[in-house]
């Protein structure tokens, strides 16, 4: 796919699990089996599922963060997975990533400063003062102001740590950003204010976003495409837009119904699953999700449905619609 | 960003821009125990340099007919010693001896401990079953037992005994290093560091080790006055600084023997050594609240 900012195949990563005094190989997670996705320059994508359907370790994936087990990444067209380790620092500049926990992904032995500033020292970018000049500028962006450079992380509330965390991750004026649940650690009053931020930088800084949460609303608040996993697969990818109104994968299905709705005289079918997601170390046979589907046929039980395109942007693995 | 107004509570205060070392000293100082024990600390080594000023006895001359003469006694203000050597000029002599080798014990300890503790346990794997396996090694024997063994073989003297004791000490520095690096390699800004580019050793060294600090600082404030008592126990069986030397083990032990017709030869350099540690721990407690930016205000 030309114009593609980011080029997922068939991504694998699987943990395994070591077992007694030899450490023995006892089997392993499949965190992530065989993702494959592309993110446009400048759209976001939204990625949701459970927890524990290797959201995050895929997020962690893109940007080599982890060594995969199998598959490829394509950044710009280059495969991350093959670049040496300095190849690898120099593109860590165009992809940077915004964490979940902002209370744990701030060095607290740091000032605020210092913590912005790290990217352009890591990289050696500019001379002391320009640097200093940088780290006002980016304060100012994300909404905070350059006195607040000489404190220490714990001296802010959790919206304005998320803040210092993007900051940190623009210095760079990276291309990719991946939203690793940016906002579920934070009220609701403040995930408004930190996701409208992260929206009006995309506009200004012409951002490319993979946006990882399992708020189904903030997804659909922020995100162009969606992509739907479950236990390390995606099973639905498609326009945000598309996949709220008309969801075809049942397990979307089941999520979207989820979703509260503010009016309580609204009446809708709810699907409730039943069951426990099965462990990924022993994933089902077949369709994975063929323990818990409502619309499971004898098919399902047997052969794993591929992802496969409906229509011209809509991709689900089902065998309803093969 | 107008809608973030009322998420800044936190007002500007001062246009000073405060150090890092004036803000740990301006909460050290509200700690009243601290400052007491770092003011000890302090008159002590300040009497061991001066020592030359502030007395005029030399602390190795025998004067033999003024032997074990009672404190206040002869001009002598805390007595003289069973070869009829100034006691007080022997304790400042000491202090220089005894508190040195403290704190040298526990920085080679500390160094090589810390160095150990940051390799097994940022890169785990070979290298932590390596280094702990040494490391456990040298915790299996009693630590007398160790020290006694090394200056077996290193034979008996006063930096003898100092080397032993640090290697002594190296596993326990190293243990607590490698567990608090076992949960910050995990943390999510360590992970930001390897996102944004940066080699091990930089997330190592600037990142992991300053978050080790505190633990490491408390231990080897409240160490350095285990060790003095070490190197003067050691001192005391004879395997560490020697006689005639003014060193408080020393004097312990040659007091002993007039312990019923003359305690004050016993008593004073006992005292001193447990002014010391004392004094030693209260500022390293004192330290470790300081610190801690959790207790800030």
């Amino acid at each position: 796919m030309s114009g593609a900012l980011l080029e997922v195949k068939d991504v694998k990563k699987h943990f395994p699990i070591k077992r007694g005094l030899m450490s023995k190989n006892a089997g392993c997670i499949k965190a992530v089996d065989g993702v494959s996705f592309s993110v446009h320059k400048g759209e976001t994508l939204g990625l949701v599922g459970e927890s524990g359907c290797g959201k995050s370790t895929t997020g962690r994936l893109v940007l080599r963060l982890l060594e995969p087990t199998s598959g490829e990444v394509l950044f710009e067209d280059k495969n991350i997975y093959r670049l040496s380790f300095n190849q690898m620092r120099q593109l860590r500049r165009d992809m940077q990533i915004i964490f979940q926990d902002p209370y744990a992904s701030l060095n607290p032995r740091l000032t605020v400063e210092d913590i912005i500033i790290e990217p352009l020292v890591i990289h050696g970018i500019g001379d002391s003062h320009s640097r200093r000049q940088r780290v006002k500028e980016m304060l100012d962006l994300v909404g905070l102001s350059s006195y607040h450079g000489s404190r220490y992380p714990h001296e802010f509330s959790g919206g304005q740590r998320q803040r210092i965390g993007i900051a940190r991750a623009l210095a760079l004026n990276p291309k990719l950003i991946v939203c690793d649940e940016p906002v579920s650690a934070l009220d609701v009053s403040i995930q408004s204010q930190v996701l409208n931020l992260l929206m009006q930088l995309q506009d200004m800084l012409k951002l490319t976003y993979i946006f990882i949460a399992h708020g189904l609303n903030v997804v659909k608040h922020v995100s162009d495409r969606v992509g739907v996993m479950y236990l390390g697969k995606i099973v639905e990818i498609a326009d945000s837009e598309e996949l709220y109104r008309n969801a075809m994968h049942p397990y979307s299905q089941a999520l979207l119904s989820a979703v509260p709705v503010p009016d309580p005289e609204i009446k809708r079918e709810r699907i409730i699953l039943t069951g426990d997601v099965p462990s990924p170390a022993n994933p089902p046979t077949g369709c994975r999700f063929h323990t818990r589907c409502p619309q499971c046929m004898d098919i399902c039980r047997l052969e794993e449905p591929a992802l496969r395109p409906v229509s011209d942007k809509y991709m689900v693995a089902c065998h309803k619609y093969q | 960003m107008s809608s973030t107004g009322s998420e800044i509570a936190v007002k500007p205060q001062g246009t000073a821009q405060r150090t890092k070392t004036r803000e740990l000293w301006r909460r050290l100082k509200k700690d009243k125990f601290a400052v007491a024990g770092g003011i000890v600390l302090l008159t002590v080594i300040i009497l061991g340099i001066a020592a030359p000023l502030l007395t005029s006895y030399n602390p190795y001359d025998a004067v033999l007919d003024q032997r074990l003469l009672p404190p206040g006694t002869g001009g002598h203000l805390l007595g003289t010693d069973q070869m009829g050597r100034d006691l007080l000029t022997r304790l400042f002599y000491g202090a220089r001896i005894s508190v040195m080798v403290g704190f040298v014990a526990v920085a080679i300890a500390l160094f090589f401990g810390i160095i150990v503790g940051l390799f097994a346990g940022y890169y785990g794997g070979l290298v932590d079953t390596i280094f702990m396996r040494g490391i456990d090694i040298l915790m299996a024997f009693p630590y007398v037992l160790l020290a006694i063994a090394i200056i077996a073989a290193l034979g008996p003297g006063l930096f003898q005994a100092m080397i032993a004791i640090a290697i002594v000490g190296i596993p326990y520095y190293a243990r607590i290093v490698r567990g608090t690096v076992l949960s910050l390699r995990e943390k999510e800004f360590v992970e930001a560091e390897k996102a944004l580019g940066a080699g091990n050793l930089r997330i190592i060294f600037k990142h992991i080790l300053p978050n080790t600090m505190a633990p490491i600082i408390v231990a080897a404030t409240l160490d350095v006055g285990w060790m003095i008592i070490a190197a003067a126990g050691l001192s005391f069986l004879g395997l560490g600084a020697q006689p005639p030397t003014a060193e408080w083990g020393v004097m312990l032990s040659e007091g002993r023997n007039f312990l019923r017709v003359a305690p004050w030869v016993s008593i004073f350099p006992g005292l001193c050594i447990f002014i010391v540690v004392l004094s030693l721990n209260l500022l390293g407690d004192g330290l470790r609240d300081a610190l801690d930016p959790r207790l800030k205000e």
